[in-house]
């Protein structure tokens, strides 16, 4: 009814009654309060590194996202001990000593023990970390009878004597560019040897960008996701389950990488029978029978009518102590890209040759798949390789072919980068099954081969080691219609722990959603782990700002959003040579982007890692360099030294792999 | 275009009247004209009149103006040429140093007059009026789901469209999402070539994916074609042609323009053979980088002793702002044509000018190696070639 009110002859005391109740008191939540006000009470890493835990007990007034939690009584006492306390009157530089003192202190005791004692502690002990640990830790021991065991497992380790303040960040890890190297050995990023255990999931302190990076962090997550231990998680969800392992297969067109799939589901009891006949009995109306068993993982019209798999097909099989996620890549030349992306996913290759005369050395010669898919995998990463001799059974199980391909390509996969112990051959036909599930018993091979059969290979690869503790990354393969409501989203969780109800960050455009349901094989799951190939449902997201290979990521440390960045690359063998303004297709997970090679910073030795030249004029065969990359569009990506697995890239033109690379630094 | 008259003086002053006629011309226009030409064109202007009484009436009065142009806008997608500048001519509407917008138009004439016209300018006036280049061909690159349609002219490549959809992966028990997709998109490139692709001008057009991706589009699009009853696609079927292209991606075009099934189609058209020129740069940075040579300071080294065979050079170089730098360039074709060498000016607007325009906008392929340029860059110098083509 403002409307009708007298304006003109209103009593403004009147109106504004209640003034002065409000006034003096404190701002409340539904005020809006000046950016410096909001800066107080809001978390921000950049400023003196602080934890959470520490924020939680300095703040009183904040109220937490889900205040529903039940504290234990000594936690609430404690607490209410700091909320009292007033932090004692310090210049600037000793504040910042204090303030790292007490964050490295908390990140080992977590938050047992009281802001008070602490800073008191830090204080009488002049900074020094280790006695102010030793004398907190054992008053804590000595106090009560239950120490919290599990933040202390490892203690020692991790807690450097730290006097100087955080805020001199240290140098970003470096590639050490003395010691020789050969191909794609490249050093590891620099993770701790042992994980700190520490009840949070976003890692300390990686490197000197995090703490810029972090800055844009003002994305809200619930206080459970943001101190969740990803570690005691993963133990307590999947200690009584087999591990996993994802298996790509990989080889020349027609070297019988479907068919020896299908073969060996088949054999591990994967397929029903019904379902075998069924493709016997079409394959044979078409006239190929020895598809048969391809059909299992071709699945589509395109694929079976031309008998060759174009996209990568998915299935699983369980061993003894595995679960392995078979993926069948294509042969063809023109489906690498889907290979590509298929191998980003995978731990550990199979790679099928064939073994009849003619066939082998055309899939090898430059040109040919198996050298070609051989390097690709390896700059991808993956560096256990099976070698399968198929189609042994065509040249009479003769050991002589064997023994030639064997040393052919251990040469070729020694210069790729292989290890030699990681690498083994295995003799053995796909259409027949021999040598596949059971011991052979083809007598012209048990003559001269008394090595393991397939599965046992796969058996013994070894479970490369999960990133569970970092920040949670995601890459999008595929996007599908679920069966309920909104769509789907599958791909591998690379980094950390995803679990429903996360709240996360989508692609490029950092749109925010939640995850609503989780789904790993098609059974649903409350939480994935690093290394898990699942399907996520995020309601209420725009289907437009999801494109396949975009990263899904933590809110807290969000991943890099960048158009140009910097890579150190190893040149293939080209046509032509690399210069500036070069166009090429940028591989990032199962991305695809065109891109320019903009800048050709230096091109560097290729085992000493030495500059050779500065701003080359164009990069021949076989170099290495550093180059700059400009994207159209702005992608996610992470520097090698952060995230190994989001790090690389590979460089394709007109068809060809030209380059792979690492990111060194992101623009 | 059509060239009306023509008075050059003997000091390479004077004016062209010219007459644009197809969309095509109006790229050749923004060739030709740089700031501070003045430019005499029919137009539409908004005239405002005060009457006795005091009220205004305005109306629109179509007049002939002469500006001085000011700046330049070019529009790539519609092919419109914007002209602004000062009124240098004044009659009955329009006051002198009256600001105005010139739109130039099809069919209507206009007049160029420039300070001083160079080889450049003259040489872009009889390509832009020579009838026999007008070869339109159509492309279509493709992969699964990915798809550029393409115009290709002699001097502009023209993304019409791009369609981007997101194809479900097969997966176990669940392959009709995946065919569904895919039928999804080809109706999509189906329905962009109906809309963008004009069949009385367009003589072939270039279906390039890789794998089958082409074959089964080529397959839905006439299947679609017969029982929709689209005539346009059923009486053009032998314009279509399928091609190899390692790529969706815009620049895959350049391995369509190489394919020889293509070459022989196409003949002889700009856009093929700037990017053949290209690829022999590249070729001879291979093979014998003594002889091969890109950035303005090498190459203007290279002029100096007359060693240039080729030079190869972005026209955007030419549309640059500075009277001094485009004499540069000028002067050292011109200086290149006079040792007997070839010039090939690439049209920014394709994909290999698009990619020389990134190797620094400027190339040139040697009669004899010079190892010692090779030697001299050290330090500064790849900035200042660098340089010289950012400044476009």
């Amino acid at each position: 009814m403002s409307r009708h009110r007298i304006v003109r002859t209103m009593d403004y005391n009147d109106e504004y009654d209640g003034y002065d109740d409000i006034y003096g008191h404190s701002v409340e939540d539904e005020h809006c309060i000046s950016p410096t006000d909001a800066q107080q009470w809001l978390y921000d890493r950049a400023r003196g590194q602080q934890s959470i835990s520490a924020f939680i007990s300095k703040n009183k007034d904040i109220q937490e996202e889900e205040a529903d939690e039940e504290e234990d009584a000594a936690f609430e006492k404690a607490r209410r001990d700091s909320e009292s306390f007033q932090m004692p009157q310090l210049d600037e530089i000793e504040q910042a000593k204090l303030s790292s003192c007490v964050d490295e202190v908390r990140s080992v005791v977590g938050d047992a023990v009281s802001e008070r004692r602490i800073v008191e502690t830090s204080m009488k002990f002049d900074y020094d970390m280790q006695k102010i640990l030793d004398e907190i830790l054992n008053e804590e021991t000595k106090k009560s009878a239950k120490p919290s065991v599990n933040r202390m497992k490892a203690p020692a380790a991790p807690v450097l004597p730290k006097t100087v303040s955080k805020t001199v960040a240290t140098p970003p890890p470096k590639i050490s560019l003395k010691e020789p190297r050969r191909g794609f050995e490249i050093p590891s990023p620099k993770v701790p040897s042992s994980p700190v255990v520490s009840g949070r999931n976003t890692p300390v302190d990686i490197s000197g960008d995090d703490i810029s990076r972090s800055s844009a962090t003002l994305f809200k997550v619930s206080k459970e996701q943001a101190v969740r231990n990803a570690r005691q998680l993963y133990e307590k969800e999947r200690a009584d389950q087999k591990s996993h392992i994802h298996m790509i297969v990989i080889g020349h067109v027609d070297a019988g990488k479907s068919t020896l799939m299908g073969h060996l589901l088949y054999d591990t009891g994967n397929v029903s029978q019904r379902v075998m006949h069924k493709h016997e009995q079409e394959s044979k109306k078409l006239g190929k029978q020895s598809f048969m068993y391809a059909w299992v993982l071709d699945e589509t019209g395109e694929e079976r009518t031309r008998g060759i798999t174009m996209d990568v097909g998915q299935s699983r099989i369980e061993t003894k102590t595995k679960i392995v996620t078979l993926l069948d890549a294509p042969g063809h030349k023109d489906f690498i890209p889907n290979m590509i992306s298929g191998a980003t996913q995978a731990d550990v290759a199979l790679l099928v040759v064939d073994a009849t005369r003619g066939e082998f050395e055309s899939g090898f010669e430059l040109g040919g798949q198996t050298r070609e898919h051989a390097i690709l995998v390896r700059s991808l990463g993956v560096n256990q390789l099976g070698v399968v001799i198929n189609k042994l059974d065509t040249v009479g199980w003769s050991q002589e072919r064997f023994t030639e391909i064997v040393t052919k390509l251990k040469s070729f996969l020694k210069l790729a980068g292989f290890k030699e112990s990681d690498v083994s051959f295995t003799p053995c036909s796909g259409l027949t099954g021999e040598n596949l599930t059971k011991k052979a018993q083809e007598p012209a091979l048990t003559s001269w081969y008394s090595g393991p059969h397939l599965l046992d290979v796969i058996e013994n690869f070894k479970v490369p080691e999960r990133a569970i503790d970092r920040p949670l990354r995601m890459s999008v393969s595929d996007i599908y219609k679920g069966t309920g409501s909104g769509f789907c989203i599958s791909g591998r969780v690379e980094t950390g722990v995803l679990c429903l109800n996360d709240k996360v960050l989508v692609g490029a455009s950092r749109e925010q959603a939640q995850v609503k349901s989780l789904t790993m094989n098609e059974f649903p799951q409350t939480s994935v782990f690093a290394g898990d190939q699942v399907s996520v449902t995020l309601p209420a997201l725009d289907i437009n700002n999801v494109t396949v290979g975009c990263i899904i990521s933590d809110p807290q440390t969000p991943i890099p959003v960048t158009t140009r960045f910097q890579a150190r690359i190893i040149v293939f063998n080209v046509k032509v040579p690399i210069t500036m303004g070069f166009p090429v297709l940028l591989h990032h997970q199962s991305l695809i982007e065109p891109a320019v090679v903009c800048k050709l910073t230096a091109s560097i030795h290729k085992s000493t890692g030495e500059v050779v030249k500065k701003k080359p004029r164009c990069l021949g065969n076989n170099s290495c360099a550093l180059v700059e990359l400009e994207t159209s569009r702005p992608i996610c990506i992470e520097r090698y030294a952060d995230f190994k697995e989001l790090g690389r890239v590979m460089l394709r033109v007109a068809g060809v792999t030209i380059a792979a690379g690492m990111v060194t630094k992101i623009r | 275009m059509k060239l009306l008259g023509k008075y050059v003086d003997k000091g390479m002053q004077g004016n062209v009247t010219l007459m644009p006629e197809e969309s095509e011309d109006m790229w050749h226009a923004y060739n030709l004209i740089a700031e501070g030409d003045s430019v005499r064109s029919t137009t539409i202007r908004k005239v405002q009149n005060e009457t006795a009484t005091g009220s205004s009436t305005s109306n629109r009065v179509r007049t002939t103006l002469t500006i001085a142009v000011e700046s330049i806008d070019f529009d790539t997608q519609a092919c419109v040429l914007r002209l602004k500048g000062r009124n240098i001519e004044e009659n009955q509407y329009v006051k002198m140093g009256a600001y105005h917008t010139l739109d130039l138009e099809l069919n209507r004439k206009f007049e160029l007059r420039k300070p001083e016209w160079d080889t450049i300018a003259l040489e872009r006036i009889e390509m832009a009026c020579d009838p026999t280049q007008s070869a339109d061909v159509a492309a279509v690159v493709m992969q699964e789901g990915l798809a550029h349609v393409c115009l290709i002219t002699a001097s502009m490549t023209l993304v019409r469209s791009k369609i981007e959809v997101s194809i479900p992966r097969k997966r176990k028990g669940s392959v009709q999402q995946h065919e569904k997709g895919l039928a999804k998109f080809y109706e999509q490139v189906m329905q962009s070539i109906l809309r963008h692709v004009n069949f009385d001008v367009v003589k072939c057009v270039l279906i390039a994916s890789p794998g089958f991706v082409r074959d089964q589009f080529y397959d839905y699009m006439f299947q679609q074609a017969v029982k929709m009853d689209y005539k346009l696609l059923l009486d053009n079927k032998s314009k279509f042609m399928l091609v190899h292209a390692s790529s969706g991606f815009k620049h895959s075009l350049k391995e369509v323009l190489q394919d020889p099934a293509v070459l022989a189609k196409m003949s002889d058209t700009k856009a093929a053979g700037e990017v053949k020129a290209l690829e022999q740069f590249y070729m001879m940075l291979q093979c014998e980088p003594a002889k091969a040579f890109y950035g303005k300071k090498h190459v203007l080294q290279a002029a100096e002793s007359q060693a240039i065979e080729t030079l190869l050079i972005s026209d955007n170089l030419f549309r640059c702002q500075d009277v001094g730098l485009r004499k540069e360039y000028v002067n050292l074709v011109e200086s290149v044509r006079d040792a007997g060498g070839e010039v090939k000016i690439f049209s920014s607007m394709h994909i290999s000018g698009e990619q020389l325009a990134q190797l620094t906008g400027i190339a040139a392929l040697l009669r004899f190696p010079m190892p010692e340029l090779e030697d001299s860059d050290d330090d500064d110098d790849e900035d200042g070639a660098a340089g010289g083509a950012d400044s476009d």
